[in-house]
């Protein structure tokens, strides 16, 4: 291995990996540094996402959600069993499983690209040079043309409720507890609070979610965000909106936790806390003096919308820049400064990012929310179609939440589409590519979408924009 | 300190010239380059500038006078100029002017692959309002015409937003608020001249231009890197007008009758490339010529045409620079023209159009390049040559300056 490389990708992350595994593709000699470590000592590509965040979550929210539904709705269907139990150690067992594949899938897919994958940490010094110091503490002095800081995001921490990696956790840890908690208080009622929350009640929890804002799920447009509150507190899950966390206590029995709301002071005593809070970005020993990169007031690394840092050759992608904190996100930006270095011309469409929340029912939503459309001052309709009235939905026993699209009332085209139910995630692919190819509803509403499915509640919903809806009485 | 100002030389074949009327009396400020007077001879009215800023103080000729080479016309008294010098960028004279109804051939191959991409409503609104798509500019992904496209075509009518050769040549001026008188200002000589000649090679000749395209990527990279030492060795610095001539006398090599004449009912071939380069001045636009082209090397071709654009400047060209000529080469391309059709200069046959380089995306290879592109346009005299001379000619030149190595071995 020698230490001359085109390319040094500092964080191997779904937008560090992926920038490393494009520029490999274009034959750049590239090398892509990563530090993660696991708790048991054992380290892996992959990030958060594959480690600590994504993966991880997701598997554990589709045990859980099968646990639940074998205990609550399989009678509706007619199927008896005994008294379904889970196991919790399989269950993590299985997850476990999951992520190692996956991580074990970027070494390989470093290998079939020739990208170095370097584990240890990296330093970058400025002039193209990196410090890259192995796990086992042997130090090379790397060098390239191009460098790509991907180092990502770390979970905030509460001053008033400090980490104790036991009793009070963060989103990491939460994934990985070996016994179901009797009593679970999450702070922060956001995408990873209501997942976290929403695995652990489904497997015997009693979880209560603390909410600062007094609106719950403030980014997301407010009938779908109604909607969804109100299905997640049928579940069980108990969310207290405007709950600002001011101390924790820990005792023998437990955690106090003391929040403010408008009736006053409150208290809860719960088993483990979750903080989840958000995420802010991760650039501890990434940067030596004098490299001219800059952070800005948030700490997020200073870039343009083609990632440039302003020094030459030193790029930034992913949770360290500015933007939505989606994975995906990360691997656009990493393809792109990939693309860029090639010498190719490339962009990212930072207008038609989908955003999901894997809560069951899902929401997913992409483009303006109707109180945005109201704000722009651009004249604009909406059309919405509840899944209630989707056979699909139906069959499944999942006919819960609505499709809504909201299109400009000039020229039709669709500026914004929000999902709450079964699928949300994949069904709001179909309008991205909408989106992308500047789709007006009218586009939506003459193409053919099978029957009997969850998408046509798109195609309703489109034509409902236009009070057109065949399946439901237009108003 | 006084300067004289004397008759130019004038050319072999002209004796003498009438001196027709001086554009300044004595005791006027003129300014270096200004026209003082016009002297016309059979071949060419010929203005002559003021050498240096100051005031005519004595004119030792009058009107309708005949003159000779070097005879003495006035003295100035040498000064500064109170008014500043007339700006050097004039806008070039006639030839070089946009082509607006040329683009929508060349656009519309590219417009009917996007046409046939047509979203549902897109298909909806064309078949009911009977439109054709190909007349729809499309502002979605590559191209696409989306539904606001069609439904802004149908409320504005079919004005081209996407067409880039836009400046109507034609356009009347806004009209001044209030006032509405006009302004009589006789043509100047050169320019009355000029549009004679224009007219006349309009009706004479039976003109049209062929274009297409070249890639300058390699010309480029070539100038990148010899350009130091090309410099140091000759003083002078590597342009693409040495390209561009040595790639038109390689066509005109393969092509004569481009490079040729006809006089009555003869074709008369010229074994020798006497290649004019069009020069923009402030007057109006000079072609000098390089004489026996064919036998100049870059640097020679370089350095001539920095000399003549120097001396065209200073008004310093002779008469016998700027006739003959067997072929011209004419660049649009430094006022920003992309695509042009550029007139002959009679009694050449036709006339090669250089343009502006612009980066565009290309296909190499099966992918997309990004590549610095310039449009060729050879207006020829159809009377002589026929459309395959013109295309291959241009292909000629187009392959030459693609693959300079061409110029090399000749081929």
């Amino acid at each position: 291995m020698s230490d001359k490389y085109d390319v040094i990708v500092i964080g191997a992350g779904p937008a560090g990996y992926v920038a490393a595994i494009r520029a490999g593709q274009h034959g750049l000699k590239t090398a892509c540094i990563d530090k993660w470590k696991n708790y048991d000592g054992s380290t892996a590509f992959g990030g958060t996402c594959l480690n600590a965040g994504c993966i991880p979550s997701k598997a554990l929210l589709e045990s859980s959600e099968l646990y639940h539904r074998a205990r609550e709705e399989f009678s509706v269907h007619g199927i008896s069993t005994g008294e379904v139990s889970m196991d919790i150690t399989t269950m993590q067992k299985r997850k476990a499983g999951i992520v190692k594949q996956l991580t074990g899938g970027i070494t390989a897919l470093f290998k079939a690209n020739k990208v170095d994958g370097l584990q240890g940490s990296g330093e970058f010094l400025g002039e193209g040079k990196v410090r890259y110091v192995s796990h086992d503490g042997a130090e090379r002095m790397l060098e390239a043309d191009h460098v790509v800081l991907a180092t990502g995001s770390e979970p905030i921490e509460l001053k008033s409720v400090p980490f104790d990696e036991v009793t009070v956790v963060d989103s990491w840890r939460a994934l990985e507890f070996d016994a179901v908690p009797p009593r679970l208080g999450v702070i922060g009622g956001g995408v990873i609070g209501l997942e976290l929350g929403s695995v652990w009640k489904r497997l015997g929890s009693e979880v209560t979610v603390l909410e600062a804002m007094d609106d719950f799920l403030f980014m997301v447009d407010r009938q779908i965000a109604k909607d969804a509150l109100r299905q997640f507190k049928r579940q069980g899950l108990d969310i207290k909106l405007g709950a600002k966390v001011t101390a924790a206590e820990v005792g023998a029995k437990g955690v106090t936790l003391t929040y403010e709301d408008k009736t006053g002071t409150q208290q809860l005593e719960v088993d483990k806390v979750v903080v989840a809070v958000g995420r802010r970005p991760y650039t501890d020993g990434l940067l030596g003096a004098g490299t001219g990169v800059e952070l800005d007031e948030r700490g997020f690394i200073r870039v343009d919308d083609e990632c440039r840092t302003g020094v030459d050759g030193v790029w930034a992608v992913g949770d360290a820049v500015r933007g939505p904190m989606l994975a995906h996100k990360g691997s656009e930006e990493g393809v792109m400064v990939a693309d860029l270095i090639a010498g190719e011309v490339a962009e990212v469409n930072y207008a038609v990012i989908p955003s999901i929340i894997y809560t069951a029912p899902e929401v997913a939503w992409v483009g303006k929310t109707e109180e945005q459309a109201k704000e722009s001052g651009l004249p604009y309709k909406v059309g919405t179609f509840s899944f209630a009235a989707n056979g699909r939905a139906k069959g499944m026993e999942q006919a819960v939440g609505m499709v809504k699209i909201i299109a400009s009332a000039d020229d039709d085209l669709i500026i914004g589409a929000h999902i709450l139910g079964p699928m949300a995630g994949e069904l709001i692919g179909e309008i991205v590519l909408g989106m992308e190819f500047s789709a007006s509803a009218e586009d939506l509403q003459r193409t053919i979408h099978a029957h009997p499915t969850l998408s046509e509640s798109v195609h309703e919903a489109a034509l409902a924009v236009d009070k057109r809806a065949i399946h439901a009485i237009n108003k | 300190m006084s300067i004289e100002v004397k008759v130019p030389q004038l050319p072999e074949s002209v004796a003498d010239a009438t001196l027709v009327s001086w554009h300044k009396g004595p005791g006027d400020r003129v300014s270096r380059d200004e026209n003082l007077v016009d002297l016309e001879t059979d071949k060419v009215v010929l203005e002559v500038p003021s050498p240096t800023d100051g005031v005519l103080k004595e004119i030792r000729i009058q009107d309708g006078t005949t003159v000779t080479s070097g005879e003495i016309l006035a003295v100035i008294e040498a000064g500064a100029a109170a008014a500043p010098e007339p700006a050097a960028a004039a806008a070039a004279a006639a030839p070089s002017e946009p082509a607006a109804t040329a683009a929508p051939s060349d656009e519309s191959a590219a417009r009917s692959d996007a046409a046939d991409k047509l979203s549902p409503a897109v298909r909806r609104l064309v078949e009911e309002h009977g439109l054709d798509a190909a007349m729809i500019p499309g502002s979605g992904r590559d191209g696409r015409i989306t539904k606001a496209d069609v439904m802004q075509f149908l409320e504005r009518g079919p004005a081209p937003a996407v067409s880039p050769s836009s400046a109507p040549a034609a356009a009347a001026p806004p009209p001044v608020a209030g006032s509405r008188g006009e302004r009589r200002v006789p043509m100047t000589r050169l320019r009355t001249r000029i549009a004679d000649r224009m007219v006349e090679a309009q009706h004479a000749a039976a003109m049209l231009t062929s274009f297409n395209e070249v890639d300058l990527t390699e010309v480029m990279r070539l100038r990148k890197q010899y350009r130091d030492g090309f410099e140091k060795k000759y003083g002078v610095r590597i342009g693409y007008m040495s390209f561009f001539v040595k790639a038109a006398i390689e066509a005109l090599r393969k092509f004569p009758v481009v490079n040729a004449s006809i006089e009555d009912h003869d074709i008369v071939y010229h074994d020798y490339h006497d290649v004019g380069i069009a020069v923009s001045t402030e007057r109006g636009l000079l072609v000098p010529v390089l004489r026996n082209a064919e036998s100049m090397s870059f640097a020679d071709i370089e350095s001539s045409i920095v000399d003549y654009a120097t001396r065209a400047r200073d008004g310093q060209i002779q008469i016998g620079e700027l006739t003959g000529g067997t072929f011209t080469i004419t660049n649009g391309g430094v006022f920003g023209s992309l695509m042009s059709t550029p007139i002959i200069n009679p009694p050449q046959s036709a006339i090669l159009g250089m343009h502006k380089i612009q980066e565009r995306p290309m296909v190499v290879d099966g992918e997309i390049r990004i590549r610095p592109m310039m449009y060729i346009a050879l207006t020829y005299d159809h009377r002589i040559i026929d459309g395959r001379e013109a295309v291959q000619f241009l292909v000629s030149v187009k392959e030459s300056l693609e693959d300079p190595a061409r110029l090399l071995i000749q081929i």
